[in-house]
């Protein structure tokens, strides 16, 4: 039995961390946006190239943020909500 | 002339080692500290030393020795700069710190508004330089001070502490209204972006790093096992050792841990800076000096 629930934790953990990662879309879409329009403006005003790519750099780091956030709950999930859960599990069962 | 210029080498002398000691005392740390069975794993910072205290026990853990022996570097490193400066004449260190603070006052112009040049000049720079440094550490294998949330925590506890200590200076009851803004009904949600600024900062900041040390541990841990299937078949030694693990993590090193240590500590001193300078009341102070210029 305990076998049984600890296997459902680790496999839920595990589900879990890759259902936040679906959060890497929004970033990506984005970024995405951030990079083309960059690269219009550039082709459009050739001599601002420095600091459109210095702004653009700037706005991603930005944007990235929320992939970042999943990326820390899912690294979170796989490496210490395992031994946190698996800890409580036990504690209440008096092992 | 000349013994003052031994006495300068002298010196110099002891700033260089200032700047190269530390760091060597925290690879010798990593490799004292680290056990012998332990492979390649993602671990968080390891706890050196545990004070008992009354409310709970003070930690002195490898991130805060890393971070202490970063201040020394980088204070070496200003020493180091400054040494033997002068008014008229100057040599490449001089010219380097100049150019270094001219840089930074610059950005700072760029970013803030006019009353705070001065004086926060100081403060972005120590922020960024603490960020670059301690991001650049894990090039040395050194557990770096900023994948720690509480170090950036505690950075962005300060970032916060100013911009409030900057917002209150219109007075307490102009501070209160701004929750209020622009009708009452928003007072938590004012509240929660009020507490989400220091919160993602801090995370930001410490995702990035993180995921660069974990994605790394993972690409050598990967690597190790393609040799050892790839070229296992070597005799003794020949065959255990991992040799696609040397050099190839290197590349993905100079993405994650240079490239993305440089901006991330950009950013956030960037940030500090736009959050700072957007806290100040500067209309409202103008405004009420208008009023009292009208009623004398």
């Amino acid at each position: 039995m305990l076998e049984l629930a600890i296997g459902i934790i680790l496999g839920c953990c595990a589900l879990g961390a890759g259902c936040a990662m679906i959060a890497g879309i929004g970033p990506g879409i984005g970024e995405g946006n951030a990079v083309a329009k960059a690269c219009e403006a550039i082709g459009r005003q050739p001599e601002c190239k420095g600091s459109v790519t210095s702004t653009m750099i700037m706005g991603c780091a930005i944007a990235e943020t929320t992939g970042i956030y999943a990326l820390v709950v899912a690294i979170l999930l796989i490496f210490v909500a395992p031994n946190t859960l698996v800890g409580v599990l036990k504690a209440a069962l008096g092992l | 002339m000349n013994e003052k210029q031994s006495k300068l080498r002298a010196k110099d002398g002891l700033y260089i080692a200032m700047m190269i000691v530390p760091l060597v005392v925290a690879m010798i740390i990593k490799i004292v500290t680290t056990p012998a069975s332990e492979g390649i794993s993602i671990s968080g910072a390891r706890i050196f030393l545990e004070i008992p205290m009354p409310l709970m026990p003070l930690l002195i853990t490898e991130a805060q020795v890393n971070s202490w022996l970063i201040m020394i570097t980088i204070l070496g490193v200003c020493l180091f700069l400054t040494n033997g400066i002068h008014e008229n004449r100057g040599d490449w260190r001089q010219m380097g710190a100049e150019w270094l603070v001219e840089k930074l006052d610059g950005l700072v112009g760029e970013n803030m508004e006019p009353v705070f040049h001065a004086s926060y000049a100081p403060f972005v720079g120590a922020v960024m330089s603490l960020s670059v440094f301690s991001s650049l550490m894990s090039l040395f294998g050194v557990y770096p001070p900023t994948s720690d949330l509480n170090v950036v925590g505690g950075w962005a506890i300060l970032v916060f502490i100013l911009i409030t200590k900057n917002k209150l200076k219109a007075g307490v009851g102009y501070y209160a209204k701004g929750y209020l803004e622009p009708i009452p009904v928003m007072l938590p949600m004012n509240i929660i972006s009020e507490v989400a600024t220091p919160v993602s900062m801090a995370f930001r900041h410490f995702g990035n790093v993180l995921s660069g040390s974990v994605i790394s541990a993972l690409v050598a841990w990967a690597l190790a096992g393609a040799s050892a299937a790839l070229l296992g078949w070597l005799p003794g030694f020949l065959g255990e050792f991992p040799y696609l693990r040397v050099g190839l993590p290197a590349i993905l090193s100079a993405y994650f841990d240079v490239f993305s240590g440089c901006i991330q500590a950009f950013i956030f001193s960037m940030l500090t800076m736009l959050y700072i300078s957007g806290a100040y009341p500067g209309d409202e102070l103008e405004a009420r000096k208008a009023r009292l210029a009208q009623q004398h």
